[in-house]
């Protein structure tokens, strides 16, 4: 048993190392060839397949799992990934209770639907282990094309414009590629560093310049873009965090935004150097909030709370993110708004919440208050687009602080393309990021290529 | 990537798969679909002679039988051939044809057997510009009680006069496709060959009473209180199919006979197995008729990997490689001495080899090491004969492993010797002769 299990305040190396790498292992453990072959076998291979509907990338399961049946787990890959080069990570991240899980028609017989993720991720493994190449570049079209930000969306967007015979530069600010891949989802949804292979993967289609430590904005313009390139796709994620706007929340040590600590989590390969609370409240309702949460209390955190101002259905969390919370010993409170942090010399010590309730759909302080006693709180209420990002002559139209585009992904200005979390009205998931990209992509080359490229696909 | 093209009697087709003759090739529709899915060809449904069309049965003519959780295994029907009438088909295929000229199209009959109704179909057949075409000799159901199908497949020297009028009076490739409904496979084949046929296709389906139905005391499908015994086909008939493909590829007379393998294939590994004993192309109709046409695109992207994965580029770098190794029991090696052996890590402990030892094979497993439950192989009792790694539930837990030559086989005492040693040369055998070659 560590000694500094019960440490009060802030404190590193809460739990032994042998409990912290198995805290940090796969949360799903794959499938072995039995098992998947067990599980394929349930596959209906149904007609128009609700499940292929139902995922973002319309990937073709039930020609994956029967391909899986049939002992073809390559075949099975070549069919992941040519609808999604990020098949890997998806089969790991992907809400699959809320896409294609909950879609499978045998919900409706047996109230079990097929693991349609851990086959997806039997068969991506495989091909990953043996270095499969599924795809070849169509020969060069000598058009150029900036992508700005190296997550799922920029980077499923340069891929496909990469396969199409295009050349692409990314530039990224950050020192690593893959975006929340490798800053922002829970480590134990994706550890052994899959996302850094996942993107060395997509990179090796060649074609693909990347420009790192670039920011928009900042070292270049998106006017400058334009000119340079023959079309330009915004990734640009969200980069900002929304407070709470509350006294303190900027000052207090111990008050810190939920991603940002993730994305120390995720850097930090010792997780026995990395402090955490004795007692953590995570304010929020999404995933964001359940990672860092569960996360808290893998790292050793003894009290952890989840405080959301709504009820649980309003909750962004499916019931299988709650559920995970709530076995990994989170207490999740509803109907609770922070309205004071407290601290002492300096550091957080508690907050203060009112109870709320909806009146006639307005969320109103109910007047009754109780105090949480905390050493660390996290927020975890929205992420923001920066606006000056995306500089200041000529913008794309926003709405709700988000880039506005069509069904195509075209931005307001012309050549300008734009996917994933940084486009209103998105789903806010990496495979949601990795079909705009590939839909940009797409119409990307319609545009540049004409009548010859909508013949060709 | 891997090349499926298949060029089978001249006949080019992008993969070697084609659907046979049956539903899924009865229409236009139908075919037009196939191909849109990727197939590499068809046997168009068995045509008839002009006249009334066939008549069926107006309930139903399937039956299967199911594996746990329904998947399908073997499936069972009592059809007839096409029941649309002649002209129709026959413009339906030309147009086919035309539309799709670089997949096969052969066109399968089955009229009376006297040489003018066979002349007077090849005549209006030929003039579709279809590939080929296939005379079924095999449907064991319906047809056969008119003199046709099975009636014919069953007698060799039918076989062989019939072959024999079609290669007189067509130009087109001629197919003959066999019933399994026989003892020997072999004479049939023989007959196609000494008539003239170009190929064999094989298997049709094998007569059947897929299940009875208890309650009205009457075979499945049931047509008002009645049934009727249909044909067989499916992932069950596979293994019938595969040897008698095996036979036809080692006879000395047939040998080298071009063969189109049919019967229970449903994946790619069935089709690479049909063309490793030597078979053309493939052809498919259960798994079609229970998955939809997609199933095609499996069976490609399959054998294209595994062609891949072994370094062979094109079918004819594989077709027939496993044909040399199908032998007569009498010349196996009775020198090659295996024991089972189970790996501890790996074995749940489920007993399932242990109890099938033990009560009716040679009591090699015992169950308890030391007091304690565990599963261990008695190598002075085992004979080597697989049956426990047959029902074990965890594949690769138990393996076969030979007996190094010079080591001493705890059963019988004696040394294994090395090389090879047949029966016919073993002291046991009365009639002991020379060992072939
Ligand atoms: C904590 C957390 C957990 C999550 N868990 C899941 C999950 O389990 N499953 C799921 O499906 N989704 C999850 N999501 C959501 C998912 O990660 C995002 O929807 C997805 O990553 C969006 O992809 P993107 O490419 O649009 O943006 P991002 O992944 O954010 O990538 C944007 C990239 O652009 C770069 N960039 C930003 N601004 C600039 C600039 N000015 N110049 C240059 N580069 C710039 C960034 O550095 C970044 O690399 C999670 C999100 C968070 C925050
Ligand atoms: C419903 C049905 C109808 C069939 N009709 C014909 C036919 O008209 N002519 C023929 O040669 N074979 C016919 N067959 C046999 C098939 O062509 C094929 O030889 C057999 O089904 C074995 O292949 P499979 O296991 O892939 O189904 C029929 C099979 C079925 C299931
Ligand atoms: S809905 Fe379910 S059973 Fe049907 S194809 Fe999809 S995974 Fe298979
Ligand atoms: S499969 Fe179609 S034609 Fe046949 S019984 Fe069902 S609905 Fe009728
Ligand atoms: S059948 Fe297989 S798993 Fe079961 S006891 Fe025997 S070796 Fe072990």
């Amino acid at each position: 048993m560590s000694a500094n299990r019960t440490a009060a305040g802030w404190a590193s190396g809460r739990l032994s190392t042998a409990e912290l790498a198995a805290n940090f292992s796969d949360l799903h453990p794959p499938l072995d060839r039995h098992e998947a072959h067990v599980e394929a076998d349930r596959c209906y291979f149904c007609f128009d397949a609700p499940c292929q509907s139902a995922c973002p990338t319309s990937i073709d399961v039930p020609l994956f799992i029967r391909q899986i049946q049939a002992d073809d787990p390559i075949g099975s890959a070549d069919t992941i990934l040519r609808a999604n080069v990020f098949g890997g990570m998806c089969a790991r991240v992907c809400p699959t209770a809320t896409l294609c899980e909950e879609a499978c028609v045998r919900n409706a017989a047996e109230g079990k639907p097929v693991k349609i993720g851990l086959l997806q991720r039997y068969a991506t493994d495989v091909a990953f282990d043996r270095g499969r190449q599924p795809f070849t570049r169509a020969p060069a079209t000598g058009r150029r094309i900036a992508v700005v930000g190296a997550g799922p969306a920029g980077l499923a967007c340069a891929h496909k414009l990469a396969e199409l015979g295009h050349d692409v530069t990314v530039f990224e600010v950050r020192p690593k590629l893959g975006g929340l891949n490798e800053y922002g989802i829970a480590s134990y949804k994706a550890p052994d560093d899959f996302a850094q292979r996942e993107v060395a993967f997509v990179l090796s289609i060649g074609g693909i310049a990347v420009e790192g430590d670039k920011r928009l904005g900042q070292d270049f313009t998106l006017a400058d873009l334009r000119r340079k390139f023959d079309a330009v796709f915004l990734g640009l994620g969200l980069g900002g965090v929304n407070r709470l706007g509350l006294p303190g929340d900027d000052a207090l040590e111990g008050v810190m935004d939920a991603v940002e600590w993730i994305a120390t989590l995720r850097q930090t390969a010792d997780k026995s150097q990395l402090p955490v609370g004795r007692r953590v409240v995570v304010i929020g309702g999404g995933m964001t909030a359940v990672d860092a949460a569960v996360q808290a209390r893998r790292l050793g955190a003894e009290e952890v709370t989840i405080a959301y101002r709504r009820g649980l259905e309003a909750m962004k969390a499916s019931l299988y993110e709650r559920q995970l919370a709530q076995t990994n010993g989170v207490l999740i409170r509803t109907w609770a708004m922070p309205v004071e942090l407290l601290g002492d010399n300096g550091r957080v010590t508690g907050i203060t919440f009112e109870r709320t309730a909806e009146v006639d759909g307005k969320l109103l302080g109910a007047g009754e208050c109780f105090t949480l006693a905390a050493d660390m709180v996290m927020c975890a209420v929205g992420q923001v687009l920066v606006p000056s990002d995306l500089g200041g002559e000529e913008l794309p139209a926003l709405k709700g602080g988000r880039i506005v585009v069509d069904d195509e992904r075209r931005t307001s200005l012309p050549g300008v393309w734009a996917g994933g979390d940084c486009v209103a009205g998105g789903k806010d998931l990496t495979v949601a990021a990795v079909e705009d990209g590939k839909q940009a992509a797409l119409s990307i080359n319609r545009a540049l290529m004409g009548v010859l490229a909508a013949a060709a696909e | 990537m891997a090349d499926l093209s298949t060029t089978f009697l001249g006949i080019k087709s992008p993969n070697p798969f084609w659907l046979a003759s049956a539903p899924p090739t009865d229409r236009e529709v139908n075919v037009t679909r196939a191909f849109r899915a990727g197939w590499g060809g068809v046997v168009w449904k068995t045509l008839g002679a002009e006249g009334p069309p066939i008549v069926n049965v107006n309930g139903p003519r399937y039956g299967a039988i199911h594996g746990a959780d329904r998947r399908l295994l073997g499936f069972n029907n009592i059809e007839l051939i096409t029941d649309r009438p002649l002209q129709l088909n026959l413009q339906e295929i030309k147009a086919v044809k035309k539309a799709w000229p670089d997949r096969a199209v052969v066109v399968s009959l089955m009229v009376p057997c006297d040489e003018e109704s066979w002349k007077a179909i090849l005549k209006v057949v030929e003039e579709t510009e279809c590939d080929g075409v296939e005379l079924n000799f095999g449907c064991p159901h319906g047809m056969s009680e008119r003199g046709m199908g099975s009636a014919v497949g069953q007698v060799p020297e039918y076989i062989e006069m019939v072959a024999r009028w079609c290669k007189q009076h067509t130009r087109m490739p001629v197919i003959v496709k066999l019933t399994p409904n026989i003892t020997d496979i072999r004479y049939p084949a023989r007959a196609a060959k000494q008539g003239g046929a170009d190929a064999v296709s094989l298997i049709n389906t094998v007569s059947s009473i897929v299940s009875i139905d208890l309650d009205r005391m009457a075979p499945n499908p049931t047509i008002d209180g009645k049934g009727s015994h249909g044909g067989y086909c499916g992932p069950a008939v596979k293994p019938i199919a595969l040897n008698m493909v095996a036979e036809i590829a080692r006879d000395p007379e047939t040998r080298g006979l071009p063969i189109s393998g049919i019967g229970g294939v449903t994946t790619w590994r069935d089709a690479a197995e049909f063309i490793a004993l030597g078979c053309g192309t493939v052809q498919v109709c259960t798994a079609a008729m229970t998955y939809g046409f997609k199933v095609v695109e499996e069976l490609k992207a399959g054998l294209s990997n595994w062609m891949d994965g072994k370094g062979y580029r094109s079918i004819e770098d594989f077709r027939g490689l496993a044909a040399p190794n199908v032998t007569d029991w009498r010349y196996l090696n009775l020198n090659y001495v295996t024991k089972a052996v189970i790996d501890q890590d790996l074995c749940i402990q489920c007993g399932r080899c242990h109890i099938a030892c033990e009560d009716t094979s040679h009591q090699a497993i015992a169950a308890t090491v030391d007091g304690r439950r565990m599963f261990v192989v008695k190598d002075e009792e085992c004979v080597g004969c697989n049956l426990c790694i047959e029902v074990c539930p965890v594949e690769g837990c138990i393996t076969m492993q030979p007996l190094a030559a010079g080591a001493i086989d705890p059963r019988t005492g004696l040394r294994v010797e090395p090389g090879y040693a047949n029966w016919t040369t073993h002291p046991n055998n009365p009639m002991a002769q020379v060992a072939a070659e």
